[in-house]
């Protein structure tokens, strides 16, 4: 087997596990290139199919093309897709672009509590209605038990510490120091009441590996990752008031494969157009022990 | 570094005691080889100044603020770097005591290890256990590093001196370590490069031994394995495959081959392997996470193990002896029950018997412990409450290990050595020390028949079907008490809120459910009376278990629609929706046989 192919086989397996032993079982797409190759991962592991639905938070300030491109392949793909928000701190202006609250606060308000609340079912989520063609607001407010989301190890030191299948407690916190062992593919699937699991099958990935798949597999990825004559593409894709574009000449899948192993990025993080990373020592690392993905 | 299209990764765990520099190897290895993003190394260095702190390599892994401010590793990390050779994950596992169950977490991916020993310290307690862990684990290719040699002035005969005690430390747990490197990982000394001041070292690099790891997969060519994870079936897609989907620990598959599924024998042949977004495909193989429709349906149960008519079968059981490693806070006692989880099945779990504890920091043993302790390794007797199958790990290391998993922790991982003979399991144990003590009153089973004019029965309605075997249970009663026979019928919903109120309802509660049912049955049957009842999706195994638990009394089996048992016979098939006026005839004419009832009493 090819180191991809391997890749591949250990993420079907943990999407497999997850779903045969969750039976609250909600995956995050954050339409960026991580949650859609995880979408993809789905769709290998169950044959075509997606048995579970996905939720994306939407901050009121993601970038519109994600927002056009979510919905677009919710209906092609029959997704059963669910929407969450902070609508109070977006309907009372408490965000960073409004200049109520620094970066770090922002995220946690928009993203960690909005994700909190969405997935225990306490603020309302939106379901896409096939039959209609539009959002309503679903009648299903049980919280999901398991959340399967598309963290890489690589990205950043603290997700390079995460297990495959990672408990969080009531309050959603996240205990570094006491995490359960994993081998010989037997996960922590089993939980107390009140006590839920983050499924992370990307883990072992690499933006290079996720980029090589893409390619392999033809995986139809929204567009603003290339450049389309501006020479500017996203790296990272998240709210467009904390995200950059990089200068990138790459206007394909192939142009950024060839940019991350011989290019200008080889050396560079990713996350580095992310400016909430850069505010304290461990920002991201506080974020996630909070909840952030 | 060149770059080229690197088919190939290899997982390499660091192990060894605390402050021995595990992580400071590897930021040195990664800082030299160029590894490391270009922001990061100064990102690490800025606040190693902002705190007023000397910058030191090992913080490029430890990344966590915890970790920083305790100076040492707590959980795995893992870094990504490549040779022109392959490319590797490094696998950092910490080697404080507390968190060894981190480390085995880490070691447990890993294709290779090196274990790194403190030159001036010298062989420390977590050496020795690390080295035990590895052969557990079965990690054979173990290269060793003995760091810090400038410390100890880079002496030749010091660094010999630990080589030789410690290869034969691992000998004893048949480890042969591929190398001994010394170094001084501060300086930057036989990492990446030779130094002179190690002139005398012709053994590799730590970066050279890198690359002299093997890298094969040899188990292809092994029995097919496939533990089943899930069974699919997308109906409400339009999709009537019926997939049987899992990963393939060992061997290679394809359409047309003959298989069977243990521990239920049930047999068919592959119809298809099922993928999404491929060509068709009529092979599988180790390592592939795949999904195989079979041509005759056959009733199967996720969790059992398919494996090829032709292939050398596994064995299947409810009692082995296994050497387990113990990391619950609470210790194994047997007094407890457990669940196992062994390849993709799960079952409750007994702790038959201690052989002998083993202290993995230096192999002493010790016989007469009564229970196992957190960090213990442990020879010992281990039992199933209903069969599994498995292979043993000196045949099939990969369907031959488990976990086992206490208050909703993985608490132990052990090795299974040899099946042991089960035929006076527990259950039989338990049976037999009940009836030897049962005080009974002065009236005989003969003597209580002959008064009520009837024997004594437990008839128990199987089948998918709640509602008919519901239906069909009630009449049955109805018609036997107008008969004037001593009869009960007891649903299973009033046991589960009164009797078994104190337990859950799930996979490994349900077998404490049927044994406290089959408990009732024997003082229900003891007193004369037929016994009724109706429980959804029994087993062969769950009915064998009534049957013993009811003893001496007798069982009998009505079952309702398709049979899927394995091999057990009902006593009575009914089609499903079979009408409750008929059924009943059926059951009366069947206890007029079983001479429960006697003609002339009807």
């Amino acid at each position: 087997m090819t180191h991809l192919e391997k890749l591949e086989a250990l993420s079907v397996h943990i999407l497999r596990e997850a779903y045969r032993e969750f039976k609250s079982l909600v995956m995050l797409w954050s339409i960026g290139k991580d949650s859609t190759v995880l979408l993809w991962l789905t769709r290998k592991a169950f044959l075509g199919h997606v048995p579970f639905p996905l939720l994306h938070i939407d901050t009121g300030y993601k970038i519109p093309e994600m927002i056009e491109y979510r919905d677009k392949f919710a209906k092609a793909w029959h997704l059963n897709m669910l929407v969450g928000e902070n609508s109070s701190a977006l309907g009372s202006h408490q965000t960073f672009p409004d200049g109520k609250l620094n970066r770090i606060e922002c995220c946690k308000a928009l993203k960690s509590e909005a994700l909190k609340h969405t997935l225990s079912g306490e603020w309302p989520r939106k379901r896409f209605d096939h039959n209609l063609g539009d959002y309503i607001i679903d009648q299903n407010v049980e919280a999901f038990t398991g959340v399967i989301v598309g963290v890489r190890a690589d990205e950043e030191g603290s997700r390079s510490k995460e297990r495959y299948f990672s408990p969080r407690d009531k309050q959603n916190d996240w205990d570094i120091g006491d995490q359960p062992p994993e081998l010989w593919h037997q996960f922590k699937t089993d939980f107390a009441p009140g006590t839920h699991i983050r499924v992370h099958p990307l883990l072992d990935w690499t933006e290079l590996d996720i980029w090589e798949y893409i390619a392999k597999e033809n995986i139809p990825i929204i567009p603003l990752y290339f450049n389309r004559g501006d020479g500017k593409r996203y790296r990272s894709l998240g709210c467009y008031p904390c995200t950059k574009p990089v200068d990138s000449t790459a206007t394909d899948i192939r142009g950024i494969v060839e940019e991350l192993k011989t290019g200008k990025f080889v050396n560079i993080a990713e996350r580095a157009g992310r400016d909430q990373d850069k505010e304290d020592g461990g920002g991201l690392e506080t974020l996630r022990r909070e909840g952030y993905m | 570094m060149k770059d080229s299209n690197l088919q190939h990764q290899m997982n390499v765990v660091v192990v060894g005691h605390v402050d021995h520099g595990k992580s400071t190897i590897i930021g040195r290895l990664l800082a030299d080889t160029h590894s490391i993003p270009d922001g990061k190394l100064e990102q690490v260095k800025a606040t190693c100044t902002r705190n007023a702190k000397p910058f030191e390599y090992a913080f490029l892994l430890d990344a966590l603020k915890d970790e920083q401010a305790q100076g040492i590793t707590i959980d795995t990390a893992r870094s990504f770097f490549k040779t022109e050779k392959r490319r590797y994950i490094i696998i950092d596992a910490p080697g404080h005591i507390e968190f060894l169950k981190n480390m085995i977490t880490g070691a447990s991916r890993a294709d290779a290890a090196f274990i790194v020993i403190d030159a001036k310290e010298g062989i420390q307690e977590n050496s020795r256990r690390h080295g035990y862990i590895m052969s557990m684990l079965g990690i054979n290719q173990v290269a060793v590093i003995v760091n810090k040699m400038d410390l100890v002035g880079y002496n030749e005969q010091k660094f010999n001196e630990i080589a030789r005690e410690y290869s034969e430390f691992l000998g004893r747990l048949n480890l042969r370590p591929v190398s001994f490197i010394p170094i001084s990982a501060i300086n930057g000394v036989n990492i990446g490069a030779r130094s002179t001041d190690i002139a005398w070292h012709k053994g590799p690099t730590v970066l050279e031994q890198f690359d002299a790891f093997e890298l094969k997969d040899s188990r292809t060519s092994l029995p097919f394995r496939l533990p089943v994870q899930d069974i699919y079936k997308f109906t409400e897609a339009g999709d009537d495959r019926r997939i049987f989907a899992g990963t393939i620990s060992s061997g290679t598959a394809k359409v047309g081959d003959e298989i069977v599924f243990l521990p239920s024998g049930k047999t068919s042949s592959i119809k298809s392997i099922e993928s999404f977004n491929t060509t068709e495909k009529k092979k599988a193989s180790t390592g592939e996470a795949t999904g195989f429709t079979l041509t005759k349906q056959v009733y199967v149960k996720q969790g059992e193990l398919m494996v090829k008519a032709s292939d050398p079968m596994p064995l299947v059981g409810a009692r082995f002896r296994a050497n387990i490693f113990w990391m619950g806070k609470a210790p194994l006692i047997r007094e407890k029950r457990y669940t196992i989880k062994l390849n993709a099945t799960r079952s409750s779990l007994k702790l038959v018997n201690i052989i002998n504890v083993i202290d993995a920091s230096d192999l002493s043993s010790e016989k007469n412990k009564q229970q196992v302790d957190r960090h213990d390794v442990a020879e010992c007797i281990l039992e199933t409450l209903r069969p599994v199958a498995f292979d043993l790990v000196k045949d099939i290391k990969f369907t031959g290990r488990f976990v086992i998993i206490d208050n909703y922790e993985i608490a132990g991982a052990g090795i299974i050595l040899e099946k042991v003979a089960d035929q006076d399991s527990t259950l039989h144990d338990y049976v037999r020390d009940r009836e030897f003590s049962w005080e009974s009153g002065t009236i005989s089973p003969a003597e209580r028949a002959a008064i009520y004019g009837h024997g004594a029965k437990f008839v128990v309605f199987t089948g998918d079907e709640t509602t008919t075997k519901d239906i069909i249970a009630t009449e049955l009663e109805k018609q036997l008490i107008h008969s004037s026979f001593k009869t009960y019928y007891l649903r299973m919903s009033n046991v589960i809120r009164g009797l078994d109120s104190d337990i859950k309802y799930g996979p490994e509660e349900r077998e404490e459910h049927i044994r406290r049912l089959g408990e009732l049955a024997r003082i229900l049957t003891d007193s004369g009376q037929i016994f009724i009842t109706s429980v959804t999706n029994v087993d062969d195994y769950d009915i064998k278990t009534l049957q013993l638990l009811n003893s001496p009394h007798e069982i009998l089996v009505v079952n309702i629609g398709e049979n899927k048992f394995n091999s057990l016979v009902p006593d009575l098939n009914l089609e499903a929706g079979a009408k409750a006026g008929a059924a009943v005839e059926a059951v009366f004419s069947l206890l007029r046989q079983k001479k429960v009832l006697l003609d002339f009493q009807i």
